[in-house]
């Protein structure tokens, strides 16, 4: 599958789930045990990509290295309520100077 | 105050909002732009992802794991797709609210997103409402789109990612994404459980797999929640679009 191809795939079905919201009934979905599950799939999904991002390295081994000390410094960031870009700035450069300073 | 003086008080207050919201919002999208450079993709298809699919947290997904390479191309769509899931949810909130047809839905479907959702339902009427839909929708599709493009510029340009820290960056990224929908145990709970099992499966399984049976971990909120667990209506209704930082598109 090329890039474009995988890109379109994913760009289509993103899009497609918004419109089905639009066009099937509102009672469809609004059994309780349903709604909380699809509520809490965010939660999951993105916990699990910090945890791959952070702690694996090629072919899924683990490693630790700059890039835990970076989630550290971005949750006492966001802990201090730093907006976004710069709790993603601040995840880099920490990132970049362990690496420049030969520490990680 | 005259009812004529609070609407237009209260309009005010709804365009300020939603471009401070859509503002702060494009402001990442140069982060999400250099990011899916370092991934692999090139200026235009980053370009595309952030025209076409329009909703940030599948977006860092999709890169994330397709930066494995093209044999990750199945489960990036996958989860893209997952987390695109609750944008469908917002629709159905949304959908009596704006009263479109035709075309509009069409459009309607494409700006519905954490902020644009977030912004109508914190409204107290339907016309302050759709106003707040559409204009915090059309500033950050018009700001997303033009920051990734120069966020995929400024990456192209850095070179080797690993010496700006760009991965860490996608490590950051993800935290930040997560971090305001933490909000209660059984959120906490549900992330930890997903974090253990993804990293568990990492070595012995294809990238991105990990991330889609972590996914299951969704279903801990299947039982009845204990008092102020997961809101049924995922952020939508809570977030609270004033102090935008971390709470973004996702």
């Amino acid at each position: 599958m090329s890039m474009w191809v995988a890109l379109l795939i994913a760009a289509a079905i993103a899009f497609g789930l918004k419109l089905v919201g639009y066009l099937v009934p509102a009672d469809l979905l609004a059994e309780p045990h349903v709604k909380r599950v699809t509520a809490a799939l965010p939660v999951a999904l993105l916990a699990a990509l910090v945890a791959i991002q952070t702690l694996t390295g090629p072919g899924g081994a683990w490693t630790l290295d700059a890039r835990l000390a970076a989630v550290g410094v971005a949750v006492v960031a966001l802990i201090l309520r730093a907006p976004f870009i710069v709790v993603v700035v601040l995840g880099a450069a920490t990132a970049a100077l362990l690496r420049l300073a030969g520490w990680a | 105050m005259t009812t004529d003086a609070r609407r237009a008080e209260e309009r005010r207050l709804v365009i300020r909002e939603a471009l401070s919201v859509g503002i702060a919002t494009g402001a990442y999208g140069i982060s999400f732009g250099a990011l899916a450079v370092s991934a692999g993709l090139d200026v235009w298809q980053a370009c595309a992802l952030s025209l076409l699919m329009f909703t940030g947290g599948s977006q860092f997904a999709f890169i994330g794991i397709i930066s494995a390479g093209l044999h990750a191309a199945p489960a990036a769509i996958a989860a893209s797709s997952l987390l695109g899931v609750r944008n469908g949810l917002y629709a159905l909130e949304l959908t009596q609210l704006l009263g479109v047809r035709g075309v509009r839905r069409l459009a309607a479907a494409h700006i519905t997103i954490d902020e644009s959702t977030a912004v109508a339902v914190s409204q107290s009427h339907g016309k302050a409402a759709r106003l707040g839909f559409w204009l915090t929708g059309l500033t950050v599709f018009a700001l997303w789109n033009f920051t990734t493009l120069v966020g995929a510029l400024v990456g192209n340009a850095l070179g080797d990612p690993k010496a700006w820290g760009l991965d860490a960056a996608a490590c950051a990224a993800f935290t930040a994404l997560l971090w305001p929908r933490l909000k209660n145990r059984d959120a906490v709970a549900i992330a930890v459980v997903a974090a253990v099992v993804a990293v568990l499966l990492a070595p012995a399984t294809p990238p991105g797999v990990p991330v889609i049976v972590a996914a299951l971990a969704a279903f801990i909120a299947w039982r009845e929640p204990r008092r102020g667990a997961v809101d049924t209506d995922g952020d939508a209704e809570d977030s609270e679009p004033r102090r935008t930082g971390s709470e973004v598109q996702s």
